[in-house]
């Protein structure tokens, strides 16, 4: 089996509007693969197609070397899933809900069940309305990560989780991953997605726009420049690669294409570095060079010159 | 004192505005149910008998009938046609507007609490008590409009006007004295089902002391609101003080409610959620176990109501004929082709009784519908449970539910039957009766699940076919329907035990086509997304 997950040119359509227009995917066996975009990008119609849940309209997918809709039910007992948004049955208590999705899993771990409600401190006997989102959720992890499965698919799963329970989640992914699991993680959480991913694919409109290794990604934006030199900055802002350009007296500040760096201190070099800081792109950045409105017509400028 | 109570009101005129906006179809409902109560009887008793003597005759049965003084309340003028609809309607018509006060104030209070939306309007410029308040006054408002249709279609039928004013003067106060109740107990409980249960429990024993009190003719009716309500004596020489319990009630209710809210955390109740078990019963693990877990308090309350309504009509004994009076009416209403009217009266009933089954029985189908709709699917169907399983698990709860609550029926009547005839073995007859309509039930299961299947956005039309099948039967030869729309009601089409002898020819016809129909809203539900 080459991939875990492998979806080609995978079109979905609600009504006339279309949420998946032509995405490509490739999550590797044992990385844990960031899955970010804002609401409504596609993330969750595309793992609900993974779920075999919603029925793909074209475009080929592949899970665990098998067909999500059509070998759905035998496929899941090979996965585990985490929704973004847990509705359990009031009448059910979180105990009765993590046995009966373990159980039509095909069994859980029992000692990790115990391990993990005690990770999470949650309280098993209290009936499904009487928890909070945050339990809820809660609930949704300790089901899916008490089941031995080899691929976790998880849509947002923290969003009700408070800082010291989202420290617990990491750690579990990172044990998952370690006993040679897969995960697609589904986030909006960029801070969460730098901690845990190898790689991230990045999602705008229904399709993949960017996809690599935070590696490989930071390598296609920007770093942030502060110097302070000792002669004026005269012609350094129309340099190639420099951007947002900044003086104050000997003072700069500005951005720079990442595959320019070497170039642009080189030629810094020329006006005398007294002091030099220089930050590299955050995730945010990266993020935000997709969605923030002023940089879109670049970034597909970018896109054009890359794929051209 | 103004300014602190114009304080105390903020916001309640926002809230009650929004509450009987959102409250209007609901409201509608019960006003047309409640007055067509009313009416109806009204309109039926006037049909039935052709002379005074045979009413006399007939109401001297009635009223000398312990079941019926159990079921209805305490046998007054039952010679007159104000006397019968005061007796049969009042009750049922007190236990309704108590439902509808009970939904309209539990909703707005903890139901709006329990999803967590009123700690958001509570951070707007609003009274702490006003949701409540507004509540309170939703509940009053709708009883007031439900006492008015009743005074009014009486009224407007041509009946006495006193009584017909006591009758919606009463059911106006039993509104309000149930919404005072449903307001405390909305702040007793901490879930909008333990608040309809708490409330409901409180309908149910006013009803049963009062029948414990019609019968034996003592005080115990004077400790029920509904005894109350039946002490205003309708259509045989009013009395008006009695509503003022009523009133009185409500107000101390809501005065208690008031107190309580003030000495509690929004979101939580007096009485805390009982805690369950941290793990599953190897019972639930399956996804016909899950269905039957979230199934099985709905088909134990059916079959214990199905049971007590059997009971009523099969309390009706042998005295049928003198009941019924031999009005052309009557012999249109129960003439199923068998000799006997004994008989056919008993088909007739037992086809009403599997009629208020179906309503199980769809709903029950549709359950599936349901909780596709509240979002609990997806993470079923992401396990090894497959779609085919999971539809199914729901399906045999369907069924097997279906089959108890209809058995409930039919042992109900079997058993009233024979507690007023001494003849026991009319239990097994009269429950092989209602065994007879169940094909019929099965196919408006199928109905709704070929829907959910085809057209979830269409689902709840299934109680269209409910609502049709009712209409067939009660008016379908009297108004002299085409024949090919009675046939499209599968009751049509099966035996009417026991006027008639058992079929089983179109009953194993009918059950195929109940199967068909439910194979194709399974075709249909795995060919589609699940949302």
């Amino acid at each position: 089996m080459e991939h875990v997950i492998e979806i080609t040119g995978l079109v979905k359509t609600f009504g006339s509007v279309r949420a998946l227009d032509h995405l490509d995917l490739e999550v590797h066996p044992g990385e844990v693969h960031g899955f970010l975009g804002p609401n409504g990008a596609g993330k969750s119609t595309t793992i609900r197609v993974l779920l075999g849940v919603l029925r793909a309209d074209s475009g080929h997918v592949v899970l665990l070397g098998g067909d999500p809709w059509r070998q759905a039910a035998e496929l899941h007992r090979r996965l585990a899933y985490v929704p973004g948004e847990v509705n359990l049955w009031p009448g059910l208590t979180g105990g009765e809900v993590i046995d009966l999705l373990g159980r039509l899993r095909g069994g859980l771990n029992e000692g990790r069940r115990a391990e993990l409600l005690e990770r999470f401190q949650l309280d098993p006997t209290k009936k499904g309305r009487a928890y909070s989102k945050g339990n809820r959720q809660k609930v949704a992890l300790v089901a899916a990560l008490s089941s031995d499965v080899e691929l976790l698919l998880l849509d947002e799963p923290t969003a009700g989780l408070d800082p010291i329970m989202e420290s617990q989640f990491q750690q579990c992914i990172d044990e998952f991953r370690d006993r040679g699991g897969t995960v697609l993680l589904s986030s909006h959480i960029l801070a969460e997605v730098e901690r845990l991913c190898d790689r991230v694919s990045i999602l705008r409109e229904g399709r993949v726009v960017e996809c690599g290794t935070l590696a490989e990604l930071r390598h296609l934006t920007r770093t942030s420049i502060h110097a302070e030199l000792t002669s004026p900055p005269d012609g350094l802002g129309t340099h190639e690669g420099i951007h947002d350009f900044f003086a104050e007296g000997n003072r700069v500040d500005f951005d720079v294409d990442t595959e320019l760096l070497g170039d642009v201190l080189a030629h810094l070099g020329g006006y005398g570095i007294r002091t030099l800081t220089s930050q590299p792109p955050t995730l945010e950045e990266l993020f935000l060079r997709h969605y923030g409105d002023t940089v879109v017509a670049e970034s597909q400028n970018h896109a054009e010159a890359g794929s051209g | 004192m103004t300014s602190d109570l114009r304080y105390h009101l903020a916001g309640t005129g926002i809230f009650l505005r929004a509450f009987l906006r959102r409250d209007r179809w609901l409201m509608l409902w019960y006003l047309l149910g409640i007055a067509t109560l009313y009416w109806s009887q009204g309109y039926s008793v006037d049909g039935l008998y052709t002379s005074q003597a045979e009413f006399d005759r007939a109401a001297a049965t009635m009223g000398d009938n312990p079941a019926f003084i159990a079921m209805a309340g305490p046998a007054r003028a039952l010679n007159t046609t104000g006397g019968q609809v005061a007796w049969q309607a009042s009750a049922f018509g007190a236990i309704l507007v108590g439902l509808m006060a009970m939904f309209v104030v539990g909703r707005h209070t903890r139901g709006e609490e329990e999803a967590g939306r009123e700690e958001l309007v509570r951070s707007g410029v609003v009274a702490r008590t006003a949701p409540m308040t507004a509540a309170l006054l939703a509940g009053v408002i709708a009883s007031a409009v439900v006492g008015v249709g009743v005074s009014a279609s009486l009224i407007g039928y041509g009946l006495p006007v006193a009584g017909g004013l006591a009758l919606g003067v009463g059911v106006f106060g039993c509104g309000v004295a149930y919404a005072g109740v449903g307001l405390l107990a909305a702040q007793l409980t901490s879930t909008a089902r333990a608040t309809y249960g708490l409330t409901g429990a409180v309908i149910g024993v006013s009803y049963a002391v009062r029948a414990i009190g019609d019968v034996s003719g003592g005080f115990l009716s004077w400790l029920s609101p509904i005894g109350w309500y039946q002490g205003m004596h309708a259509y045989s020489g009013e009395r008006w003080w009695p509503v003022l319990l009523l009133l009185a009630l409500g107000a101390v209710a809501a005065v208690a409610a008031y107190a309580v809210f003030d000495r509690r955390d929004i979101g939580a109740g007096v009485w805390a959620t009982r805690a369950g078990p941290g793990r599953a019963a190897p019972a639930l693990l399956s996804g016909v176990g899950l269905a039957w877990r979230l199934q099985r308090s709905s088909v134990l309350w059916w079959s214990l109501g199905m049971f007590i309504g059997g009971v009523g009509y099969g309390s009706m004994g042998d005295d049928i004929e003198t009941i019924m009076g031999d009005s052309e009416f009557s012999k249109d209403m129960f003439s199923l082709g068998g000799p006997s009217l004994l008989d056919s009266f008993y088909a007739v009933a037992t086809l009403m009784l599997v009629l208020i089954a179906a309503g199980f029985t769809v709903s029950s189908a549709l359950r599936p519908h349901s909780e596709e709709q509240a979002g609990r699917v997806e993470s079923l169907l992401a396990t090894g449970l497959s779609r085919t399983r999971w539809y199914l698990g729901h399906a045999t709860v369907t069924v097997a539910g279906s089959l108890v609550v209809l058995l409930a029926s039919g042992i109900g009547i079997g058993f009233g039957y024979a507690l007023v005839t001494d003849d026991w073995s009319a239990v097994l007859r009269l429950t092989g009766a209602t065994f007879a309509q169940l094909a019929g039930l099965f196919v408006l299961g199928a109905l709704a699940r070929l829907l959910g299947g085809v057209a979830p956005r269409w689902a709840y039309l299934a109680w269209v076919g409910v609502a049709f099948c009712y209409v067939v039967l009660m008016f379908g030869t009297l108004l002299k329907f085409p024949q090919w729309v009675i046939d499209l009601s599968p009751f049509t089409h099966l035996a009417a035990v026991p006027a008639l002898p058992m079929s089983w020819q179109p009953f194993l016809l009918v059950l195929s086509v109940a199967v068909a129909m439910s194979l194709g809203g399974l075709v249909a539900f795995r060919r589609r997304d699940v949302h």
